[in-house]
């Protein structure tokens, strides 16, 4: 059954000599724009010494300077836009991470066309008219949700917002009830919901669930296995970048052999991190990103921190669009935790904040009972003398667990453990993933 | 949702083109394209450099660097009469008909690439075919041209362009100077020459109307282009709006 409609023929099975042309056209024009609206762009291009008119060809783009995570929250709120805010009539933003936060904005023409490019890629997924699709993420402040139920809405399908501010068993039941035939998701949201399923033993064949779109994490083949067999369904990788984008620069179509980038919208160059150069064609590097078509919040070349590398030859679903590969690995320490991203230097910070003068910590990723579950430990250091008795140290728990609950909105258990037992794993390494091992 | 589609073949390709009077750039890297079938408009303001680009198209102008082809084939070197055999026309801004010749005259004039003795019938054909399009050309055709009206010098001009049978025809502001109702008549020739089958390339300030006919286009600003985008795209697009539709919003701050 590996046929899907194509959702928008025209561009998605564009020539590729008219993409190369059309991409040159916008990148060009995008490029003159932003070096008039946006003072961020304008200083580092003057800073660089580019002359955006040499940039003749995408061969040398290469030549124009990235934009970071650090540039983003540095222009915090608003300095990044290329529209005034009247213009702009959507605004997201990542929260949840310290520092300033990212914030986006969105015009009419944006909105219309992350619709249309999350539509095609949920068209090219097998979603179509008749399904009924049920929405388990966060209506928040995040693009994510939104880009999902515009697509899904912009495709005639039946949405069903159904968020996840319900109980888990609730969200079961309207699955069950409302039969919903196509889940989106986190992948571990989808663990958690799996769970759910075996507590009140419903049985994968009583849902009508026939596919599973999953974003917001990385969704590695051991997963996708996992996920596929307790929800009987298709489970299929979507790309998104949580903190501007959310979905529709990528994702997978029926055949599962890479994720179709939107090239008429974004322009993705694979660099190495260190050198900062372009690698040779298939091989494996950072993820950069140019948007296009973005009135509201262009992006010349930025970091997304994801792995992957091109696919370059062409697809048999027919689309000439290019494919990257699943994006499983970051080129930072980025945590995705229950569909959030969490830099450890920010739990450090954290650990500053309450008075803890070195710490040296473990963040402890595993799973239970199908569910992620993410442990904070921190040792004691000799420093610390005052912290014998155990009820100071039972509120210095308390005090860790609230703030990093607060900042990030994610259960953690917090102990305490000797200074040697962190040591026995190694110095340096931060963070202990046992989520993929099982 | 459709399934049949054309497979969109670019028919005029313009990459970073420059181009200028003496120690004046004007173009300063200019990337567009047009596809066979499209009509694709060019907006902005005054002295943006539109009529250039035009110029440089049609071979008036020679380019000092970039890349013009059409059907793939460079043409950048051409001479104007050259450029309109191998099938594009130009319909100059301010209409340079021949006022001391009459409409017919001109509009066999237009057809110089194909004049010989043995295609007299082919002629008479095309001028049967802008006569059908003009029908106020076949009244006035033993009238002199400048006797016209400006409305109707247009529509002469745009019929002499017609008369070398292109394939990509490009006009340059062909609402300048003509009354409103006129205005209309000659947006709705546009559209009939476009729904023929015709390639456009259009020039307008009346950028209303410009993008209800066109199906994409581009905005120009001092000689490089700034925005690209379908005409939904750029009629929404609010910068546009300020300055090419009037749209004008209330400042609360003021």
């Amino acid at each position: 059954m590996k046929q899907t409609i194509i959702y928008n023929p025209k561009c998605e099975r564009i020539a590729r000599d008219e993409l190369a042309q059309l991409q040159i056209e916008k990148l060009q024009s995008t490029l003159n724009r932003v070096y008039r609206n946006v003072d961020f762009y304008r200083t580092t291009f003057d800073a660089h010494r580019v002359n955006l008119e040499t940039v003749k060809d995408l061969s040398r783009m290469m030549e124009l300077p990235f934009t970071t995570r650090q540039d983003l929250q540095k222009s915090y709120p608003y300095d990044m836009f290329a529209m005034p805010l009247r213009d702009i009539i959507r605004i997201h933003s990542a929260t949840g991470t310290t520092g300033a936060p990212i914030v986006a904005g969105y015009t009419r023409n944006d909105l219309r066309n992350w619709t249309e490019c999350t539509a095609r890629l949920l068209a090219s997924a097998g979603v179509c008219e008749h399904d009924v699709v049920q929405i388990a993420l966060n209506y928040s402040l995040y693009p994510g949700t939104f880009g999902f139920h515009q697509g899904v809405e912009h495709l005639g399908a039946s949405v069903i917002p159904a968020s996840l501010t319900t109980s888990v068993e609730k969200q079961i039941v309207i699955m069950r009830d409302f039969k919903s035939t196509v889940l989106i998701s986190t992948p571990s949201h989808a663990v958690t919901l799996a769970a759910g399923l075996e507590n009140l033993r419903v049985h994968p064949e009583r849902l009508q669930l026939r596919l599973g779109i999953f974003g917001g994490e990385p969704l590695d083949e051991c997963r996708r296995q996992q996920l596929q067999e307790r929800f009987h369904l298709t489970a299929t990788a979507m790309y998104s970048i949580n903190e501007i984008l959310g979905p529709g620069v990528a994702g997978e179509c029926v055949e599962h052999s890479g994720l179709h980038i939107n090239e008429d919208h974004f322009l993705v160059e694979i660099i190495d991190p260190v050198t900062l150069r372009a690698v040779k064609a298939g091989e494996e590097g950072e993820l950069v990103l140019t948007t296009l078509t973005h009135e509201g919040f262009p992006l010349i070349r930025y970091r997304t921190g994801d792995r992957t590398r091109i696919l370059p030859e062409p697809c048999r679903c027919g689309r000439t669009f290019l494919r990257m590969a699943n994006v499983t690995a970051r080129t930072d320490d980025l945590i995705f935790f229950q569909g959030m991203g969490i830099f450890p230097s920010q739990i450090e910070k954290i650990l500053y904040e309450v008075d803890i003068t070195r710490p040296d910590y473990r963040i402890v990723l595993d799973q239970e009972a199908g569910q992620d579950t993410m442990e904070l430990r921190v040792s004691i250091s000799d420093k610390v003398q005052s912290l014998d008795q155990l009820k100071i140290l039972e509120n210095l728990r308390k005090q860790i667990t609230q703030r990093i609950t607060a900042v990030f909105d994610v259960a953690i258990r917090v102990s305490f453990v000797e200074p040697q037992t962190l040591q026995e794993s190694g110095t340096g390494i931060r963070v202990c993933d046992l989520r993929r091992s099982r | 949702m459709s399934f049949e589609f054309i497979w969109a073949k670019i028919m005029l390709r313009i990459l970073n083109l420059e181009a200028g009077y003496g120690a004046l750039r004007v173009l300063k890297g200019i990337s567009l394209h047009v596809s066979q079938g499209e009509a694709v408009t060019l907006i902005g303001a005054n002295g943006a450099g539109k009529t250039t680009l035009l110029k440089t198209i049609a071979g008036i102008l020679r380019p000092r660097c970039g890349m013009i082809l059409l059907n793939k084939q460079p043409i950048e070197t051409m001479s104007a009469e050259r450029i309109v055999r191998r099938g594009c026309a130009l319909v100059p801004e301010g209409r340079h008909i021949f006022s001391t010749l009459t409409v017919r005259e001109n509009l066999i004039l237009g057809a110089f690439v194909h004049w010989s003795r043995n295609r007299r019938k082919e002629i008479d054909q095309v001028l049967e075919e802008v006569y059908s399009l003009f029908g106020i050309l076949r009244d006035r055709q033993a009238q002199l041209a400048g006797t016209l009206s400006g409305g109707q010098q247009q529509m002469l001009a745009i019929g002499r362009a017609l008369m070398s049978r292109p394939r990509l025809l490009i006009m340059d502001e062909p609402s300048l100077g003509v009354a409103p109702l006129v205005v209309k008549d000659i947006f709705n020739t546009i559209s009939i020459l476009k729904s023929k089958g015709l390639t456009i390339l259009l020039v307008e300030q009346n950028a209303r109307a410009a993008l209800a006919v066109a199906d994409r286009g581009y905005v120009m600003e001092t000689g490089q282009i700034v925005l690209e985008g379908t005409n939904h795209e750029l009629a929404d697009n609010p910068e546009v709006q300020r300055a090419y539709l009037g749209k004008e919003y209330q400042r609360i701050d003021e």
